[in-house]
């Protein structure tokens, strides 16, 4: 009986081996597949017993812990103390909806998962002394005054408007309406989704700054004009006759007010009335891929850059179902009626705040950026955002030249509302047709700073389902944010 | 040294080992250096200690591994216990000294011989057989998650399978020594009774829709008929009849059909509604739940585990994330806060017990003695394997204990009682080997 025990044993002491084989494969082989899972509960139970570092704009706190003690262990819960002020950048982080904004693209410093060696064994030493493990602080550039006076000129309206400090490219203000209190994303979505605004759907989780693709109407004009300075082709007074219309492929398309056309003008004052006729007949003359090639230097095509999520802003440009598109050929695209705004152009607040502040700085587009620093639980700066050129935009001549006609706009043209006295402004209104009656995509554009010095604020307004004027509607808008923000930016 | 003295040392070891381990559960609960883990400590090694005071009186030669390795397990399924639920710690704590105080009787009661049992084979087997089926009657059995397992005798809840295995073991041992000679000869009125075991087994799957404690008794059966006859014919004949018989039987039996669906495909494509815990909710894992979270707690485990008490069992909201966790579960709590050096170990305890058991069967004398040790030994690391294997999906996942680890009171004494059979081969073996 002994061969066969001595068999039977060996099969008895396999089976207990195949279990140390399979544990080993579950915790070592199969681990990073399983802890990625999104039903895993276990990895959310210690994402939420981290202690997450603040977010700060920039001194008070946007995004705070609340701990609650459960089962022997400590929960760290976020709550948002300013509320929806700056809910689209800040976002959300929490159990139900995961989550958005820094929360989600700075995760990794928050929870303290990006830090060098050193770090990582002090971090050990406190996991074992039973330490919850705490993030770095995220310092934004955010500007809370000038971002509630945003949302208060918004109203119920719904859009998005948009600031940055042109020489350096850091972001002033990002308010997109309607908004929502990320407090209530936990337990109280349903509230966010009974939302209302003017427009339907409200989509309060929508960051219409980043994410919001509009017409950009007469607004685009600003990029028009810059190619053809830089083209050689024209200059500022280069004249053209206005019938108050443009042939396209033999369709006329009027100027918005067509009661009176301005006959013999030049480049500059097209630009401070939009004459349509004009921008119409430099597309033609010089085609849409050259256009297109100078707004790809403001930024279009390219995800505009900032540090939320990329999901959560997209690129400006061409549009051919839904996904952004450049032509092969010249003849794809009716050039004339892109070159003042309308085909297929679409464009976010963000990237028309990138066009007027390239013009203000001279022709530089600064890449745009949100946080300033990240600072570690001990105080020490881990990382700091350095200003950073994005592109040449357009040639010195051309940012002034282009810079002195939206000068004109404001001071005797189109953008007369956003005046501010004291202050040197330039601006463009938009307004696009949506092809619904009495309902238009309203914008105005702008870069403000003291005379005689670099403007200090680039601004973007855009306004969803507008009876009027982006001149009547954004510009007023626009001048009560950059109030708010020129008297502290104006002198560093 | 003696070997009752190296039992004595080797249950001082484990003492230690298991008190540092059910302390460091104990101040991780308490959040602070509590000494209340001392008693409980005391308590168990006290119990131990008496067990083996037993063992020096009835079974000074037997083998001086098993009891503290019993132990140890027994320390490390209180620690888990203890840790998930203080309640049923305490429980369990009660019936460690009960097992422990079955385990005495059995020892003193079979201290001469315990071939006495042999006489009793025919009566042991039906005793068998009606234990395993007695849970299915109506009025007398509880089903407790779909299965039939349990027998309420006013207070106490039974689960009458844990001591069939037993007898079944003493049967098969007593039955297989009378007939080996003719059965490996291959007769065919030889197999009758054979057949009988295989329908009674599979008798016993239809009424408790349990297929782990069926494929259970009925591998002990195969493994005692290969010792006793050496024809593996019958291993294979075997296992053909009962994967042909639950085949056939898998239509009919929504548990199985269920526990084997989920096996194979734990997380489905889509996710569907479903309702847990009482509430529906739309997810990828519906009937699998239990598998996948207890995958989940493996895999959170890595190399060095998160350390007794710092396993994460709850959810966010403090809901439990594994249900059973202290009994079917308690593995993968073990696998989380012991990482694979722990778990690793731990199976090595089994191992070590599987290899000390199936030696005591290779030198006992007689066949009975063999079969009696192979059996329970076979038994012990086929139960191990049924259920660990089950949470780490190598088999369909079913409801048995993890011998001396998992919460339970029928589990724990069936295994004293096991281990008091197994002290009583051993120390005649080596007494007849000394003798020589």
């Amino acid at each position: 009986m002994n061969t066969q025990l001595a068999r039977v044993a060996r099969v008895a002491m396999a089976l207990i081996v195949a279990l140390v084989v399979a544990t080993t494969y579950w915790q070592t082989w199969a681990r990073p597949g399983l802890a990625a899972r999104q039903d895993n509960e276990i990895q959310r139970v210690a994402e939420f017993e981290v202690r997450r570092g603040l977010i700060l704009a920039p001194t008070r706190v946007v995004a705070r812990n609340r701990p609650v003690r459960a089962g022997g262990r400590t929960l760290y819960f976020r709550r948002y103390p300013q509320g929806r002020l700056a809910a689209h950048i800040v976002g959300y982080s929490t159990v139900a909806r995961s989550r958005a904004g820094l929360e989600k693209s700075l995760n990794g410093a928050l929870t303290g998962t990006e830090r060098g060696l050193d770090d990582l064994v002090r971090q050990s030493l406190d996991e074992l002394k039973g330490e919850p493990i705490v993030g770095d602080t995220v310092v934004t550039t955010l500007d809370l005054r000038a971002q509630k006076v945003a949302f208060e000129q918004l109203g119920s309206r719904c859009g998005a408007v948009v600031a940055l400090d042109p020489r350096s490219g850091k972001l002033l203000v990002m308010a997109s309406s309607p908004s929502y209190n990320p407090n209530l994303v936990e337990r109280r979505f349903g509230e966010i989704e009974k939302i209302r605004a003017d427009c339907r759907p409200a989509a309060p989780l929508v960051n219409r700054a980043t994410q919001g693709l509009y017409a950009p109407g007469s607004t685009f004009k600003v990029v028009t004009a810059a190619a053809a300075l830089d083209s050689g082709r024209y200059e500022p007074g280069s004249t053209f006759v206005d019938p108050g219309y443009c042939v396209v492929y033999g369709k006329r398309v009027n100027n918005f007010d067509t009661s009176s056309p301005f006959g013999s003008v030049t480049l500059a004052t097209s630009l401070q009335y939009s004459v349509n006729s004009t921008f119409c007949e430099i597309g033609k003359r010089l085609g849409a891929k050259r256009i297109l090639d100078q707004a790809k230097r403001f930024g279009f095509y390219l995800r505009p850059p900032l540090e939320t999520p990329d999901g959560e802003r997209r690129p400006s440009g061409l549009y051919r179902s839904g996904e952004p598109w450049y032509p092969e050929r010249d003849r794809d695209v009716d050039a004339g009626r892109m070159a003042f705004g309308q085909e297929r152009m679409l464009v976010t607040p963000m990237q028309m705040a990138m066009v007027a502040g390239g013009i203000g700085n001279a022709g530089i587009v600064m890449r745009p950026w949100v946080v300033e620093k990240l600072v570690s639980p001990e105080g020490g700066t881990v990382a700091r955002t350095d200003p950073e050129r994005l592109d040449r935009a357009a040639s010195p001549v051309t940012a002034r030249d282009v810079g002195a006609m939206m000068v004109r706009a404001v001071e005797a043209g189109t953008g007369t509302a956003a005046r501010i006295s004291g202050y040197r402004i330039g601006g463009k209104t938009g307004t696009a047709e949506t092809g619904v009656q009495g309902s238009n995509t309203t914008w105005f554009i702008a870069f403000a700073g003291r005379p005689g010095q670099r403007p200090s604020v680039a601004i973007a307004v855009a306004l969803e389902g507008q009876r009027s004027t982006g001149g009547q509607t954004a510009a007023p808008i626009a001048r009560v944010v950059m109030e708010a923000l020129l008297g502290r930016t104006a002198n560093p | 040294m003696s070997a009752r003295s190296k039992e004595l040392a080797t249950l001082v070891l484990a003492a230690i080992a298991a008190s540092t381990a059910f302390a460091s559960a104990w101040i991780a609960g308490a959040s602070e250096l509590d000494p209340g883990w001392v008693p409980w400590a005391l308590v168990l090694a006290g119990v131990f200690l008496l067990a083996h005071l037993a063992t020096r009186i009835t079974v000074p030669d037997a083998d001086p591994v098993l009891l503290p390795l019993a132990g140890l397990l027994c320390a490390i399924g209180l620690t888990f216990v203890y840790r998930i639920d203080p309640v049923d710690g305490r429980k369990q704590l009660v019936w460690v000294a009960v097992g422990v105080a079955v385990f005495i009787a059995t020892l003193l009661w079979l201290r001469f011989d315990y071939r006495v049992l042999e006489r009793s084979k025919y009566l042991l087997g039906v005793s068998a057989i009606a234990l395993l089926v007695l849970p299915s009657l109506p009025g007398v059995g509880e089903r407790i998650n779909g299965v039939k397992l349990w027998v309420q005798i006013g207070p106490l809840q039974f689960q009458p399978g844990e001591i069939a295995k037993v007898f079944l073991v003493v049967f098969l041992a007593g039955y297989l020594r009378d007939k080996r000679e003719s059965l490996a000869q291959g007769r065919m009125k030889d197999i009758g009774p054979l057949l009988l075991i295989w329908g009674a087994a599979m008798l016993v799957l239809v009424q408790t829709s349990d297929l782990g404690s069926a494929l259970l008794n009925f591998g002990i059966f195969l493994a005692m008929l290969y010792v006793a006859t050496g024809r593996v014919l019958y291993v294979g004949l075997g296992v053909v009849l009962f994967a042909g018989g639950a085949a056939a039987l898998y239509n009919a039996l929504d548990r199985v059909q269920q526990r084997v669906t989920v096996w194979l495909t734990p997380w489905t494509d889509e996710k569907v509604y479903c309702a847990i815990n009482g509430k529906l909710e739309f997810r990828q894992n519906c009937d699998s739940y239990q598998l996948v979270k207890s995958l989940y707690s493996i895999a959170n485990g890595g190399y060095g585990g998160t350390g007794i008490g710092n396993g994460t069992f709850e959810t966010v909201d403090g809901t439990q994330l594994i249900p059973y966790l202290q009994t079917d579960f308690v593995y993968s709590a073990i696998a989380q806060e012991l990482g694979l050096i722990g778990a690793a170990a731990v199976l090595l305890l089994y191992l070590v017990i599987v290899a000390r058991g199936m030696r005591i069967a290779l030198i006992a004398q007689d066949g009975f003695s063999k079969l009696l040790a192979a059996g329970l030994t076979f038994g012990f690391a086929l139960q191990t394997f049924i259920i660990v294997g089950g949470v780490l999906r190598i088999v369909p996942l079913t409801g048995i204990t993890l011998p001396f680890v998992s919460y339970g009171g029928s589990s724990i004494v069936t295994n004293f009682v096991m281990l008091a059979l197994l002290l009583l081969v051993s120390n005649r073996a080596t007494a007849a080997a000394r003798a020589r």
